[in-house]
């Protein structure tokens, strides 16, 4: 007979197993089609490990991957140091700093296609906007995403753009966390701003740090509608990150089979990228 | 009892109407309304989102009112309308009777999924029925367009899109010059007009990837030579790197900075706001171009046939088609729609609003509709001039979107300055292989 613990456990089997079925059945079920060959008419056929030779030859899918990687560490990168910027100027008491702070979050509360539409029309080379306030000032008009040579560095000052707030958001709440104390025995001790940051906020943030940086990572790293809507992956192939790849092989070439395979990849990619995440904060945690 | 005085009950009487139904010329004889042969059926409807669309949307009551069919009708962004057909047609068991295709982009996918269901002998029972449906009002050669490789009528083409060169009167004016015949006299023009100082640029054209394959291929058109012939990749020809050598020319050196990022919508916002000289796309942007709420060009566009290549001149035709689902269990009720929805008024509709252009004949011939058109005599005469002269811009294989998203990367490269000849050969070599899988398959 089952104790009452065992009886409590069965009563989270369902719960359990729809958790599994939503989560497990689409990958099981994708994962066996990367070992076909099928595009929507006919049968699908079985071409074994053939998607996954053709994926380690394909200079596109090469590209795409390095360009994923470029495009994450950059939206990880700038979100996270201007998120801390601000999450220095926030956490400091001054008029107006309330009002401020909730205008500085309008960006990560707008849907990432309507930002993208935005951006669109303020980035067209000849009408848009920003271009036009450039002129003001001298400065030559920009291509924007609109030249092979400067759309990955636009995009990610666009992901930035918005995802700062988030991340200042989360390193706010680490700051409120760091006791007083520390700050006025610096103080008393004579410390600098600079000395300060670096001995007492810094050490005890990262841990924030790093959560703000995994979330980030996984957001970045999935991240399609904004390329999507705005660049389609181009010029030419110049924004297509491993996402807009594979759903140019799943939805546009038909090619489920191979587009399945890339799933595959990418799934392990996110996965391999957050335990890398994880296991830093995990040794920062057992160091502290 | 006489006759008269028996009276008719359900089953004599659902007798009666199957056997008039069963015989056509009797139905039609004893007065039978072909198109209410389905009343209280019903038809759901999957559309790409377009100007058609609308309009076919705003007049639904009226297909209600004619059929008594109750109808169910979406429209989705073209990408996703596309989407959505293939997952449903490859599951078996769509949730639509009737959907649209691009013509040129998806004939041959859908006749080698077996998707639709041949349209003609419901289309001769029709015409039988009602001559007043005009069947023979499509012509051979579009008829021809909505079929497939062995003859069966997928699609009845509802729109036809012809490319033609938009110009801005007076920048042309202000240069000089007369309207471009040629492709020598179009550079010569789009060059006198150019002025990137004052934000004005002599070109302006489609130069992101996919969405620019048909402005080489238009221009390719212009030396008499297609893609593919017989299977046989024709993009490696000194024909076809000069083509696309213009292509980048026309571009780099008259085109506003940015243009490989280019799709239509940018074209058209860099157009209306008089900023280029010249655009060449499909005569389906008159509308936006001559309306005041979104245009400040208003009475200053002129279309043009699309000049003379070295060898030819040709221009390119694109279009799209109704077709009925192969497992609707409505076939019949479905094609009453695809009847209606290419009948005589709703082409007629369309080309009053300039939201298409009809693929029947007797609207365009139809003197009242060419005084009525909201675009002017010389929008109607290049659009009849460029019918003559329109060929298919993509080739006919069922791969055509890695065709153009291979090549259009090739193109977009060469915006950037990369060399025509390297570009089309890399290009060339990434897709022979999907053609020639594509070709066993």
């Amino acid at each position: 007979m089952l104790n009452k613990r065992g009886q409590l456990m069965w009563l989270a089997v369902p719960a359990l197993g729809t958790i599994g079925l939503i989560l497990f059945v689409p990958w099981v079920f994708t994962a066996g089609l990367s070992f076909f060959e099928w595009r929507f008419t006919g049968a699908p056929g079985f071409v074994g490990l053939q998607n996954y030779a053709t994926l380690v030859q394909d200079k596109r899918f090469g590209e795409a991957v390095v360009r994923t990687l470029v495009y994450t560490a950059g939206s990880v990168a700038g979100p996270l140091l201007l998120g801390l910027g601000a999450a220095l100027v926030f956490v400091r008491d001054f008029p107006g700093r309330q009002a401020l702070r909730l205008a500085f979050s309008f960006p990560m509360l707008a849907t990432p296609v309507s930002v993208a539409l935005v951006w669109v029309m303020m980035l067209h080379p000849q009408s848009g906007v920003l271009n036009h306030m450039l002129s003001w000032f001298g400065i030559p008009p920009s291509a924007w995403i609109y030249s092979q040579r400067t759309v990955l560095a636009t995009l990610i000052g666009i992901e930035t753009w918005q995802w700062t707030p988030l991340m200042a958001l989360i390193l706010l709440g680490g700051m409120t966390t760091i006791p007083e104390e520390l700050f006025e025995a610096a103080r008393i001790d004579g410390a600098s701003a600079v000395q300060t940051f670096r001995a007492i906020t810094f050490p005890l943030l990262v841990p924030y740090l790093l959560v703000a940086a995994i979330l980030r990572t996984i957001d970045a790293v999935k991240s399609i509608d904004l390329i999507f809507v705005m660049t389609s992956g181009g010029p030419g192939t110049a924004s297509e990150t491993i996402n807009l790849y594979l759903y140019s092989n799943a939805f546009a070439f038909y090619n489920v089979g191979y587009a399945s395979a890339i799933s595959v990849f990418f799934l392990g990619l996110v996965f391999l990228l957050a335990l890398a995440l994880v296991w830093v904060k995990a040794r920062h945690a057992v160091a502290a | 009892m006489s006759l008269q005085e028996r009276p008719v009950g359900r089953r004599t009487m659902l007798a009666c109407m199957a056997g008039a139904a069963a015989v056509p010329g009797t139905a039609r004889a004893q007065g039978a309304d072909p198109w209410k042969r389905h009343a209280g059926a019903r038809v759901s409807v999957l559309f790409q989102k377009s100007p058609r669309s609308d309009l076919l949307a705003a007049n639904h009551r009226e297909f209600e009112e004619l059929t008594g069919i109750k109808l169910a009708f979406e429209a989705i962004p073209e990408q996703q309308q596309r989407q959505k057909m293939v997952v449903e047609f490859a599951s078996g068991a769509p949730s639509f009777d009737v959907a649209n295709i691009s013509i040129a982009v998806q004939k041959r996918l859908v006749e080698r999924g077996g998707w639709f269901t041949d349209l003609r002998p419901m289309l001769a029972a029709l015409e039988a029925a009602d001559p007043a449906f005009k069947a023979a009002d499509f012509s051979p050669a579009t008829i021809a367009y909505g079929s497939s490789g062995k003859g069966a009528l997928e699609v009845l083409p509802l729109n036809l899109d012809y490319w033609v060169l938009y110009y801005n009167k007076e920048l042309l004016e202000r240069a000089g010059l007369p309207v471009p015949q040629s492709t020598e006299e179009l550079v010569r023009a789009a060059a006198a007009i150019h002025k990137p100082a004052a934000n004005v640029y002599g070109w302006v054209c489609r130069g992101q990837k996919n969405a620019n394959v048909p402005v080489w291929t238009t221009l390719l058109l212009g030396w008499g030579q297609e893609t593919i012939r017989d299977g046989r990749l024709l993009t490696t020809t000194p024909e076809a790197v000069e083509a696309a050598r213009l292509y980048g020319r026309l571009a780099r050196e008259f085109g506003p900075t940015g243009l490989a990022g280019f799709n239509w919508g940018e074209c058209q916002t860099s157009f209306v706001q008089g900023r280029a000289g010249f655009w060449l796309d499909g005569i389906g942007f008159a509308a936006p171009l001559e309306d005041p709420k979104r245009s400040r060009i208003v009475g200053k566009v002129g279309y043009a046939v699309v000049p003379r290549g070295p060898t030819a001149r040709h221009t390119a035709l694109f279009g799209d088609g109704i077709g009925v689902a192969q497992a609707s269990r409505n076939k019949e009720a479905a094609f009453l729609y695809v009847a209606w929805a290419t009948g005589v008024l709703n082409q007629s509709r369309m080309l009053k609003a300039g939201a298409g252009v009809p693929a029947r004949t007797s609207p365009l011939q139809d003197p009242a509709a060419q005084a009525d058109t909201p675009f002017g005599r010389e929008w109607f005469a290049t659009l009849l001039e460029s019918a003559r002269i329109a060929r298919s811009p993509l080739p006919q294989v069922v791969p055509v979107t890695e065709f153009r998203d291979i090549f259009g990367v090739a193109l977009s490269n060469v915006l950037e300055g990369a060399d025509p000849k390297a570009e089309l050969a890399r290009a060339t070599e990434a897709f022979q292989p999907v053609l020639d899988a594509s070709e066993r398959a």
